[in-house]
């Protein structure tokens, strides 16, 4: 391009013109109008393109995601249940050394957990030791007795978790929530990525991107590791993917999934429990099942064994595990885990266990439980998110900045009701990304949620699910509070090479004076 | 394949089915309409309903309400809407077992229908729509038949496509033959005329008719060709034909090859493969008629019987 052609490109409204930084970490910009080294060659494949374009192929990606009934369904809103989960174009990019952090990080975390897991259902070595206290495990919601001296496969309680990243503002990826229960969304990062190759199709390869196809490969392999002790056919156990059922936010999900694995979606009623062995209801008669893979909760497996009125489980089933005869992925009982008042005990679990120092951090946590922690949150309400423990996916939260006087009002009759039942966070300035907006770029929040497997092997698929606090200034990505994804890059070491940047820099210098107004002039603090 | 799946697959057969059926009928009667007098037709209105299995109507008839009830009625589960959304619904229930290009083409047809709105005076411009219905139902089998292994999953598609056929072709064919009393060996002509070809069209069959026979339209003919041909789609001989065939292939597949919906629908097939037209008429159409109406509704019972909600016990023990 020739500094003529890039003049006229500029006489034309800027597509960066609204795009804010402020205290928060930018993924794109380490000060306005400087771009990062890896995101230059996406900055610069943007300017070369007309808005109209880009809104275009924003247009054609929202009607792929409508046909193909990419959707979710928020619960509670009478109008239309099924949505389609807003995606956004512009990739967010990982360079190579930054994920190796994630990686190890999220390894080490996953397995001191299940050790964390295996202890208290047994022996409870850690609560003997006093490093968590043992009325908060007892007393938390997702605890389940019924799990206590039960041997589960390998001792791997949770072979499947999505863990939450947020990157703080001195660019340090934390650990926001773990969730070990029945973590969603890792078919949107399947299809924000075939949306992707779609739309920039030559910037994707010559930034050299770790593929994210494999998963349902890794998973489905991860499942079968855990067959059951006593599966009759250990080399081709029968493995099945268990949903609510269509009514269920994450059910396209389910369908894809199981697609993609080719094994059958059952619902509660195809299952059946006959002398502690589980069968499916198939035209050619019943078919017994080894492994399950079950989306559903905890609560609502065995209806003679947890919730009675469940009629989305199967009536048996925990007897069938107990007797060894069926494996659950997760186990029963993770959910013990990740509740949100244990997790401030994570670094010390992680310490116990594997006597590490974590390698991802933790956000400070208050337990409403402490007298200390609760007198200072109570005074702060304003500047604190508070959650209820045992809640996920953005329900029963409390925004403080965002909150009117007459919520903080009702959290803290609640608080003070059930402070076991609570906990609070400083409001964290989550990074900032690119993101089309009506045709421009401009920032938006984002968290990042990798996907980890761990069967005979721990396995990390290079990305995840980045989730976007879709509303100006919102920090709120889930998808039930307004939230859409992109598309994550984990970038392979040494790609990206010296050629394309050096290209890239020359044809920024021109840039910059153009730029410096528009990416980001404004210095805003929140 | 889970019960429930094929249950799903086999729904889904018989509401595309029906919703390209009741568009058809719909379509055919109100060309009809502007061709005739009416006294004659406010009787058409009642067929319609009647050959539909819809709630009759008392009184005078308001062909707008009428219509707008067999199309847009989300209370009359048998109205178009309401068979493509339950279309859709079960194979939404059973997504991964139908390919990708199945669900989009089932979905936009959905999504379109959806959002239809009965206008004022619509139903003299409705042509377009009632093609959007049935070109819609084609495209997506031709998209089955071109992307779905014909396997147990495609058979039951199939199954529960025919088995809607041949039953809704009869309540049809009974409701004609009992409203029209004829000499059935002579041509028909004037009103009459109409109300034949009428009848050969609500069953795409008047062009495939007069390959056959001219145009030249004789009751006779007209009622085998409707009951007996074995190579017209929309005869009742070639549905249950079609029913036979997936009942053998699905039954071979589940080793339950000699259960009962095999026996009913090969007697059944037998016995209309070897009937004649004149007996047929000796004996009353209607009888006959009512007695494959009867099987038609023992098929569709021993499948669920059979395939999707049988005992445990029994299975357990065996």
């Amino acid at each position: 391009m020739t500094a003529t052609a890039l003049s006229t490109r500029l006489s034309q409204p800027p597509s960066f013109v609204n795009y804010q930084l402020d205290t928060a970490y930018d993924e794109m910009f380490d000060s306005p109008g400087n771009a990062r080294e890896h995101y230059r060659a996406l900055q610069q494949t943007l300017l070369k393109l007309p808005p109209e374009e880009l809104r275009r192929s924003q247009q054609a990606a929202d009607l792929a995601f409508l046909h193909e009934g990419i959707t979710f369904t928020v619960y509670g809103s009478k109008e239309g249940t099924e949505r389609i989960f807003p995606n956004d174009l512009l990739p967010r990019i990982i360079p190579a050394r930054e994920w190796a952090r994630v990686e190890k990080g999220l390894t080490q975390r996953l397995t001191a957990l299940n050790l964390f897991l295996r202890d208290i259902y047994h022996e409870g070595r850690i609560l003997a030791d006093r490093v968590v206290p043992r009325d908060l495990i007892y007393s938390c919601r997702h605890f389940r007795r019924e799990m206590r001296g039960l041997n589960v496969p390998r001792d791997i309680y949770v072979s499947i978790c999505g863990t939450d990243l947020v990157r703080l503002p001195d660019g340090n990826f934390a650990v926001l929530e773990d969730n070990l229960r029945v973590p969603s969304g890792v078919s949107y990062m399947l299809a924000n990525r075939k949306v992707l190759k779609r739309v920039f199709p030559t910037l994707f390869r010559d930034y050299g991107v770790w593929p994210v196809d494999h998963y349902p490969r890794v998973l489905l392999a991860t499942l079968k590791s855990l067959a059951p002790e006593n599966c009759p056919y250990r080399n081709d156990p029968t493995t099945v993917l268990l949903t609510p059922g269509v009514s269920n936010s994450a059910y396209f999900e389910h369908t894809f999934l199981a697609q993609q694995m080719g094994i059958e979606l059952v619902e509660g009623r195809d299952l059946l429990v006959h002398d502690n062995v589980v069968y499916m209801r198939t035209t050619s008669g019943l078919r017994r099942v080894d492994i399950i893979y079950r989306r559903v909760d905890d609560d609502f497996l065995d209806p003679l064994c947890f919730r009675p009125n469940s009629i989305l489980g199967v009536p048996g089933l925990f007897n069938a595990y107990r007797a060894g005869n069926v494996s659950l992925a997760n186990a029963i009982g993770t959910g013990v885990a990740d509740d949100k008042a244990v997790y401030a005990f994570v670094p010390e679990i992680i310490r116990y266990y594997l006597n590490e120092d974590p390698i991802l951090q933790n956000v400070p946590t208050f337990l409403m439980s402490e007298q200390t922690h609760r007198q200072h949150v109570l005074e702060n309400l304003e500047k604190m998110v508070v959650k209820a423990v045992g809640e996920s996916g953005g329900y029963g939260m409390l925004i403080g900045p965002q909150s009117t006087a007459q919520q903080r009002e009702e959290f803290r009759a609640r608080i003070l009701a059930e402070p076991r039942n609570y906990i609070a966070q400083p409001t964290l300035a989550l990074s900032s990304a690119p993101c089309l907006i009506d045709g421009a770029v401009e920032s938006r929040h984002i968290d990042l949620r990798p996907y980890i497997v761990m069967g005979e092997k721990v396995t990390l698929v290079p990305g995840g699910l980045t989730r976007v606090a879709l509303r100006k200034g919102s920090l709120v990505v889930n998808s039930s509070q307004g939230g859409g994804s992109k598309d994550t890059w984990v970038l392979r070491e040494g790609e990206l090479g010296g050629d394309l940047i050096e290209e890239v820099r020359q044809e920024l210098n021109l840039l910059a004076s153009g730029l410096a107004s528009g990416a980001g002039g404004t210095e805003k603090t929140s | 394949m889970l019960s429930r799946v094929a249950d799903s697959l086999y729904w889904m057969g018989r509401y595309i089915e029906r919703a390209e059926h009741t568009a058809r009928l719909v379509n055919v009667e109100l060309q009809l309409w502007l061709d005739q007098s009416p006294e004659m037709g406010a009787g058409r209105w009642r067929f319609l309903l009647e050959a539909l299995n819809a709630p009759s109507a008392d009184g005078p008839v308001d062909p707008t309400k009428l219509v707008n009830t067999l199309v847009f009625s989300r209370s009359n589960a048998s109205s178009i809407v309401s068979c493509v959304a339950s279309a859709r619904e079960n194979l939404r229930h059973v997504r991964e077992q139908s390919s990708t290009r199945m669900w989009e083409q089932l979905n936009r047809l959905y999504l379109d229908v959806m959002d239809m709105r009965p206008e004022e005076e619509w139903i003299l411009k409705s042509h377009d729509f009632f093609q959007l219905i049935t070109e819609g139902a084609y495209l997506f089998h031709g998209i089955t038949d071109a992307t779905m292994s014909h396997g147990e999953g495609w058979q039951f598609i199939q199954l529960g496509r025919y088995v809607e056929r041949a039953d809704t072709l009869t309540t049809l064919l009974e409701t004609h033959f009992r409203r029209m009393t004829t000499d059935f060996d002579h041509p028909v002509e004037g009103a009459e005329y109409l109300e034949w070809v009428g009848l050969l069209r609500d069953c795409v069959a008047f062009e495939a008719y007069c390959k056959k026979h001219t145009a030249e339209i004789r009751p006779l003919r007209v009622a085998e060709f409707l009951l007996l041909n074995p190579e017209f789609p929309h005869s009742i001989r070639f549905s249950v034909d079609r029913v036979n065939a997936a009942l053998h292939l699905i039954g071979d597949l589940t080793q339950r090859a000699a259960k009962l919906p095999t026996r009913i629908a090969g007697r059944l097939r037998a016995q209309i493969s070897y009937s004649q037209i004149e007996e047929i008429i000796a004996e009353g159409v209607h009888t006959y008629l009512q007695n494959v109406r009867k099987d038609c509704k023992e098929i569709h019972g021993a499948i669920n019987e059979i395939y999707f909600d049988y005992p445990v016990e029994s299975e357990i023990a065996s």
